[in-house]
């Protein structure tokens, strides 16, 4: 048995490297304490005899069952990986974009003015733009944009911003100079076009009064909340946002998928890295079984047979 | 009971359930509006992060404790936050809380 692991960010260790690198970590056993990172490279050294590879950067977007045995996996970028069996060890789930209450909103998704990232400037270059939030991200991109669209507003809700207070400057200095419009206290209420987005409407929150603003594009920057993205649509049983599993193994309701770590859940769950080990180890031995069946299986003791015997 | 505040919560209907929680043990607001099973995800168990856990302070909110950067952050973000918005997951329970008023905002 050999394990390939896929994984949307650059590298592995999920939220541990990614989000809290340099936090101690205290309830490990056998570790007072561990920096979270360092539990990870501990960890990659601990597997390396089993010579896992690895897919990063890339996010599952399809698992198709083929058959009763096989599943073919597709990644964003194209790529096809064969397996007997998957297990999703996702966590939090994928980061996506924070979107706005605001109805039609998908319609214009999709390159048809509707936009929740910005990955090329130029490609605004001349157009008028409408670009929604408070934090920093909406404050730098705002900075950077006001000489690329030829009409730009920057909408937030609040009177106030929260951001750096450098950014925040630059940006008011921008509206005195009427090279943007900054509409404040102001909460978005709609969108409308017909293939395209032509115009945006808003609300003030405090006079209640209504504007319409002819843009074409609309770039809500309300930054990015954990969903569990595409797993939504394997067709596993889902309960507030984490897959159910049999505790007896870890599987989910589809032959040949396992979940384990915090984006399961059951009866008593405890989203803890002990957990996570626990239902790993119960997890691999299922999986062994279902993909060498009728193979005589014995349990072995690394403390009497080493790793390399495995 | 010493160690026990009240916290109030509003619910969609208008009424008004009293929870019990203990301020010596670490908890979060979030922590305990799980414990008695409100409808609040915490994806990311507490880390500010998903904003799950997002409650609006009728009343009380005068005297909590002031916003760390990791919640200024995040309430910053939100789309649809009210001046009152705060993250329950970074509440601890303290005496300061006593008898608050809240109401889940994904409910609001």
């Amino acid at each position: 048995m050999r394990c390939h692991l896929i994984d949307y960010l650059p590298q592995v260790g999920g939220q541990l490297s990614e989000i809290y690198p340099k936090k101690p970590i205290y309830d490990i056993p056998g570790f007072p304490s561990v920096l979270a990172q360092d539990l990870v490279d501990n960890l990659m050294e601990q597997v390396a005899p089993f010579k896992p590879t690895f897919t990063l950067g890339e996010r599952i977007e399809e698992v198709e069952k083929r058959g009763d045995a096989d599943f073919r996996i597709v990644t964003n970028l194209g790529t096809e990986i064969f397996c007997k069996a998957v297990v999703i060890a996702g966590g939090l789930g994928v980061f996506e974009p924070r979107k706005p209450a605001v109805a039609d909103l998908e319609k214009f998704e999709n390159g048809k003015g509707v936009n929740y990232m910005i990955l090329d400037p130029e490609a605004y270059r001349g157009k008028r733009m409408v670009l929604a939030g408070g934090g920093d991200s909406a404050l730098d991109w705002t900075i950077f944009l006001a000489d690329v669209a030829s009409e730009l507003t920057l909408v937030h809700r609040s009177e106030s911003f929260r951001g750096a207070p450098d950014s925040v400057n630059k940006v008011m200095k921008l509206a005195e100079e009427g090279k943007i419009n900054l509409i404040l206290n102001t909460n978005l209420t709609s969108v409308e076009g017909a293939d395209h987005l032509e115009r945006v409407t808003m609300e003030n929150s405090k006079t209640k009064e209504v504007s319409v603003i002819a843009t074409d594009y609309l770039i809500p920057l309300f930054g990015l909340s954990p969903k569990l993205g595409p797993i939504e649509k394997w067709g596993l049983n889902i309960d507030k946002n984490a897959i159910e599993v049999n505790t007896d193994d870890y599987s989910t309701n589809v032959e040949g998928i396992w979940a384990i770590g915090d984006i399961n859940t059951y009866t008593n769950k405890l989203k803890l890295i002990l957990c996570g080990f626990h239902e790993a180890a119960l997890m691999s031995h299922s999986v062994y079984k279902y993909i060498n069946p009728g193979v005589k299986y014995t349990m072995k003791y690394t403390t009497v047979n080493g790793v390399n015997e495995f | 009971m010493d160690n026990m505040i009240n916290i109030r919560v509003l619910h969609k209907d208008g009424s008004i359930q009293t929870l019990e929680g203990p301020t010596d043990m670490g908890l979060s607001l979030m922590e305990l509006l799980k414990a008695y099973e409100y409808d609040v995800l915490a994806t990311c168990g507490g880390m500010a992060l998903c904003a799950t856990c997002c409650v609006d302070v009728l009343e009380g909110g005068e005297a909590l404790p002031v916003m760390n950067d990791d919640e200024y952050f995040m309430i910053d973000t939100l789309p649809d936050a009210l001046h009152n918005s705060r993250l329950a997951c970074q509440l601890k329970l303290n005496e300061s809380m006593d008898n608050i008023l809240i109401q889940l905002h994904h409910e609001a």
